[in-house]
């Protein structure tokens, strides 16, 4: 989230999109409900079905699962042509001013530099006018220009009338244009207005470019840095916002830093790669924070190789991994089946290893068929975990999963007991980036262990049998860094010391050098005072400040909020640097007066910016520097040419698409988005699969454990797997509620209870009546043997966004029969 | 046991020459639903098993998202779903249910065994199971629908709007769960207006006909509830009139203390007969075989 959760109370409209809060974060939810008990805020929920969100929404809009894009970009449409948005911000605080170079052009639904064979962009083709190695560019304050960029996004919305949207969307043009009229009514200087939003908009081939359209309408209304503002992503678990924020994915290092890749030999090389260049406008320069690259960077490497790490050998950055290709989810799981590399010629096998921490592969990942075959493939598995899963148990899956007999499976499982959540202590990191220590409630039963220990004693093992043995490269495990008191069980308290940060020798104060910030040994205050000299140690320089001399900031629990505005500065930290509203800088206009005085963000008060910890130099007076800080633009970016497939959102239909796309058939879904050729990935085509699916969470379970329980509340709650029908199709299949009911995908099929509903309502898609249908994901074999069900990942297909990677369980294609 | 004999008791079952009267005023207690900010998320009925211990109950997907179709010994709190068509589009309303904690209980009325329900001073209606003979006509006399009996105890059960905690000055376990404040809890006079200002806030958001759902039939009940469409309580499986029978008001106000005069009347009436006219005598040769002394 760029705001918080409870900075929603203070929103006059609430856009709830792409999520079900209400289902999936009841707690955070009374935000909402406070915002419109206190301040009388309109809450809009748009969803294909009518969720429990929408139960308390002031308006519900339905609309056909994957096609948010048209929907978003019909309400930039309606903004800028009713003019409902706030000229004043998008001239200060966006890129809509910038002249945007000749090569740009969009035609029939692809962008200019499309290499058809790589099915990839060269982004060359979408840059800025000027020379970007220079410090001007071509702006137009007036935004007329036809060649800048407000200009362009006005034309590339053009065609996203309400009756294409309706068209496309199959939401009833009445009811969207109620949506606008709400949604666009936050546009004034002194309204604000939120959109929140969840996997209902990541889980997509085109996941990215629907945030992207939710980001520009927040933009062109001036929302975003404002309290009550903001784009508010909801994260799908407890601590997934931590874990991603201490590198959960092969692209990145803490603190979202890019990880190197092969070609790039020294930190010099990788510095090159990885900085922006600054851009700066005639009246705002860039801060374009990530020039201070180096200062995360060599702090990182000396947490990890501590005094191994010198400026003579790079500060060990040739131990630090490089990556060769593309080791996110889905292809990690497609070499693992196909037992071969994609990678240098197909010469390299498939991993032969895998480790499963606390993630259920055959569960979650799509295509279960898939998973199970390509874990059958491995040598040995290491799989840690509180319950016998399902990829536990994925050589046993029942024979519906087209798995192996067993006795043909050679892949040893290793089923390593760990503790639960309420056994460990540390932090979650929830989806307002608050880290928040949380106690251990009791020990773990029997043998199983913390994380940590299971972590710490499999290095220390791996590490005696490279001094034992030797091996390829066995320095970066020698001469890793672990200096814990208790090695095989380090204090987590500790290792959130480490991340935080910590002065290696005295830090000498920049304003006057006989004085000295911090003495060797001392926790650092925060990322400001990180050095490139190896004199600060950090493993994770956006969580710097957590564990200051003043001790563990995740254990603050003060409920003091002078501003009102809910931002309890002294409850626990919130990332970075304590700041609770990103962006902040946007809250106030060019002479740092607040948009509006009853929210205000920052305000400049002559001499520095007071508020909440500003989000810029506090000391750099309104016209020095714009608003946001981590782009080289130094201004929001209604125009994003760094994304893999295209600058501006535009629609497409999801890789099973249900029509021919009405804005360009030829390029139906999105051209960027790659598909996998394994013979289990299979893609349904509309003539034989009518219905859309989409899948979802309830909020009496989480994910697949919780039907593990025996005898639990939860399994009470909601005892079983099913699939909510509209009641049309329902009577037109003979389909009664409470029967049996297949639903079927060109990869498998599944069975359960049907569930007819009003909620789901017929929609008129390219003008034809069209259904769709859905079904919650909690269930699997191996629960609870009272509480089992299918696997809902059995029908979703091997489809990704190209530039996470992340899968499209939301949108594909299906039957349905009565069983 | 021992915190249930803190509380006073303002009335109790079967007990034919009224209640007994406290000497101090407690005031009323009431729990206040606003279905209109209820998302359904069950952590009510979560929270009643868990502090009530209620034993778990092996339910089955039917084909809606309300975990039982009623109450249930076992279950004494349960979200009712109900989704309709309405104004050109659809409604999902949510609605708790539970023992309604009436001002005149219907189900004490209707008890024919003494001090098996009472209702507190501070108008908490609850069962004594160790005086509850399992008759079941507190099942007639609740409009309501909400006294269920356990087959295995042969005794009632229903929400004790968490008596015990309410002693002990916390609130009802149900209120501290819900994550949403849907729920509050406090004097009858404070949820009233609590609900007040909720009904005026959703009829200034085109909600006419919004209501705070406190029946006057049965003169009120300490469960006050918010709804949007309060022209239909039926909607939210709600009576639109609740009151307690005709039938046990007649059985309990006139037919019983009646049929205790009757039978007061009778044994005072045999007694006096006796001692007016003495024993039966039986006259004949029966005497003799009877082993009757001579007369």
């Amino acid at each position: 989230m760029t705001n918080g959760w409870v900075d929603i109370k203070n929103a006059d409209v609430i856009l709830a999109m792409g999520g079900n809060p209400a289902e999936n974060h009841p707690v955070g939810f009374r935000w909402f409900l406070e915002a419109k008990k206190t301040r009388g805020a309109k809450l809009v929920a748009v969803d294909p079905r009518f969720t429990r969100t929408a139960a308390v929404a002031d308006l519900y809009a339905p609309i056909r699962p994957g096609t948010d894009i048209a929907f978003l970009n019909g309400l930039i449409r309606y903004a800028i042509d009713k003019k409902r948005y706030h000229e004043d911000y998008v001239k200060l605080h966006t890129n809509g001013p910038y002249i945007v170079g000749e090569k740009f052009a969009f035609n029939e639904g692809l962008f200019s530099g499309f290499d058809e064979a790589k099915s990839e962009y060269a982004k060359d083709n979408w840059a800025y006018q000027a020379d970007p190695k220079t410090t001007a560019y071509g702006t137009d304050p007036t935004m007329e220009n036809p060649r800048c960029v407000f200009q362009l996004l006005k034309a590339h919305v053009d065609r996203y009338t309400p009756e294409m949207v309706e068209r496309i969307c199959g939401t009833p043009k009445a009811t969207f244009v109620k949506v606008c009229e709400i949604v666009t009514s936050s546009y004034p200087a002194d309204k604000a207005g939120t959109i929140t939003y969840a996997l209902g908009w990541t889980q997509h081939s085109t996941g990215v470019q629907m945030i992207r359209a939710g980001a520009v309408l927040q933009l062109l209304l001036g929302n975003v840095g404002r309290p009550g503002g903001g784009m508010n992503a909801f994260r799908g678990h407890s601590n997934i916002q931590g874990a991603t924020d201490t590198a959960g994915t092969f692209e990145i290092l803490p603190g979202y830093l890019k990880t190197p890749t092969g070609p790039l030999a020294t930190l010099q090389a990788y510095y090159e790669n990885a900085v922006p260049t600054t851009m700066n406008k005639q009246a705002w320069a860039s801060m374009n924070y990530w020039t201070n690259y180096p200062k995360f960077m060599v702090s990182l490497l000396k947490a990890a190789w501590g005094k191994a790490a010198t400026k003579d050998n790079d500060w060990g950055y040739e131990w630090l991994p490089k990556v060769d290709g593309n080791y996110s989810w889905m292809y990690i799981f497609d070499d693992m089946y196909r037992g071969s590399s994609t990678r240098v010629g197909g010469k390299e096998p498939g991993p032969e290893g895998f480790i499963t921490f606390g993630m259920n592969p055959v569960g979650l990942g799509p295509n279960s068929k898939k998973m199970v075959a390509a874990l059958s493939k491995l040598k040995w598995m290491v799989v840690v975990e509180n319950v016998e899963t399902e990829t536990a148990r994925f050589w046993n899956a029942p024979k519906e999963y087209g798995g192996a007999e067993p006795s043909k499976i050679q892949t040893e499982v290793f089923l390593l007991p760990a503790a639960s959540f309420a056994e460990k202590d540390g932090t979650f990191t929830n989806s307002a980036r608050w880290l928040q220590w949380k106690w251990k409630a009791l020990d773990p039963p029997g043998q199983s262990k913390a994380d940590q220990e299971i972590i710490a004693r499999t290095f220390l093992a791996v590490r005696d049998l490279y001094k034992k043995e030797g091996g390829a490269l066995p320095d970066p495990i020698l001469k890793l860094s672990w200096s814990y008191p208790n090695p095989v069980n380090p204090d987590l308290g500790e290792v959130l010391k480490e991340m935080s940060g910590k002065a290696l020798a005295d830090i000498p104060d920049p304003k006057d050098k006989t004085k000295v910030l911090k003495t060797a040994g001392q926790q650092l205050d925060g990322f400001g005072q990180l050095q490139d000299d190896g004199t600060t140690s950090c493993g994770n320089w956006l969580h710097s400040g957590v564990y200051t001399e003043a001790g563990n900031n995740a254990q603050r629990r003060s409920t003091a909020d002078p501003t009102g505005l809910g931002m309890f500065h002294n409850w626990a930290f919130s990332w970075p640097a304590n700041r609770r509203i990103m962006y902040n800088r946007a809250s106030a206009d060019a002479e740092g007066k607040p948009w509006d005085p009853k929210r205000p963000g920052i305000v400049w008060n002559g001499e520095k910016w007071v508020g909440d910890v500003p989000d810029i130099k506090p000391d750099s007076p309104p016209g020095m520097y714009g608003a946001f800080i981590m782009l080289p633009e130094g201004v929001g970016r209604l125009y994003a040419p760094s994304l893999n497939d295209g600058p501006f959102p535009e629609h497409y239909e999801a890789v099973e698409a249900a029509i021919a796309n009405p804005l360009h058939p030829k390029v139906t879904s999105n051209p960027a988005s790659k598909k996998f050729s394994s013979d289990k990935d299979i893609y349904g085509k509309k003539e034989d699969f009518p219905i859309v699916c989409t899948t979802y969470r309830l909020t009496e379970h989480f994910h697949y454990w919780t039907q593990h329980q025996h005898k639990g509340t939860l399994n009470e709650l909601q005892p079983g797997f099913f699939v909510e029908l509209p009641e049309g199709l329902a009577k037109e299949r003979g389909i009664a509620n409470g029967s049996q009911v297949k639903v079927i995908s060109a990869r498998g099929e599944i069975q359960g209870v049907a569930m007819v509903t009003k909620r789901l309502q017929q929609l008129n898609i390219d003008g034809k009546p069209a259904w769709q249908i859905g079904f919650p994901i909690h269930w699997g074999f191996a629960g609870d043997p009272n509480h089992t069900g299918p696997l809902a990942n059995t029908l979703t297909p091997s489809a990704m966004d190209p530039n996470t990677w992340t899968p499209e369980y939301k949108a594909f294609l299906v039957r349905v029969e009565k069983a | 046991m021992s915190v249930q004999q803190n509380l006073e008791i303002r009335r109790s079952s079967a007990a034919v020459w009224g209640s007994l009267s406290g000497m101090r005023s407690v005031p009323t207690v009431s729990k206040y639903i606003d279905t209109t900010t209820c998302i359904g998320c069950k952590a009510c009925e979560a929270a009643c098993i868990e502090w009530n211990d209620l034993r778990h109950i092996a339910t089955e997907q039917t084909g809606t998202y309300q975990t039982l179709p009623t109450l249930h010994a076992e279950y004494w709190n349960l979200i009712r779903f109900n989704e309709r068509d309405f104004d050109g589009g659809i409604v999902w309303l949510m609605r708790k249910d539970q023992c309604m904690h009436c001002e005149e209980p219907g189900c004490l009325a209707a008890c024919p065994a003494p001090g098996a329900i009472v209702q507190y001073a501070n108008g908490i209606v609850d069962v004594n199971p160790d005086q509850c003979i399992g008759c079941r006509y507190c099942e007639t006399g609740c409009p309501f629908d909400v006294p269920r009996f356990h087959q295995t105890t042969g005794k009632m059960a229903k929400c004790t709007l968490c008596v015990d905690r309410v002693a002990v000055g916390l609130e009802p376990a149900c209120i501290k769960a819900c994550p949403t404040g849907c729920l509050q809890f406090g004097t009858k006079d404070d949820m009233v207006a609590l609900g007040s200002r909720r009904v005026d806030q959703l009829k200034g958001t085109g909600f006419a006909n919004a209501v705070l759902y406190n029946p006057e039939g049965v003169h009120g009940t300490g469960v006050v509830t918010v709804l949007a469409h309060g022209d239909h309580p039926e909607w939210y499986d709600l009576p639109r009139d609740p009151h307690v029978p005709l039938l046990v008001k007649f059985w309990k106000s006139v037919l019983r203390p009646l049929g205790g005069i009757a039978i007061f009347g009778a044994v005072i009436g045999a007694f006096a007969h006796y001692t007016k006219f003495g024993p039966k005598e039986v006259r004949g040769a029966d005497a003799r075989d009877r082993n009757l002394p001579d007369a």
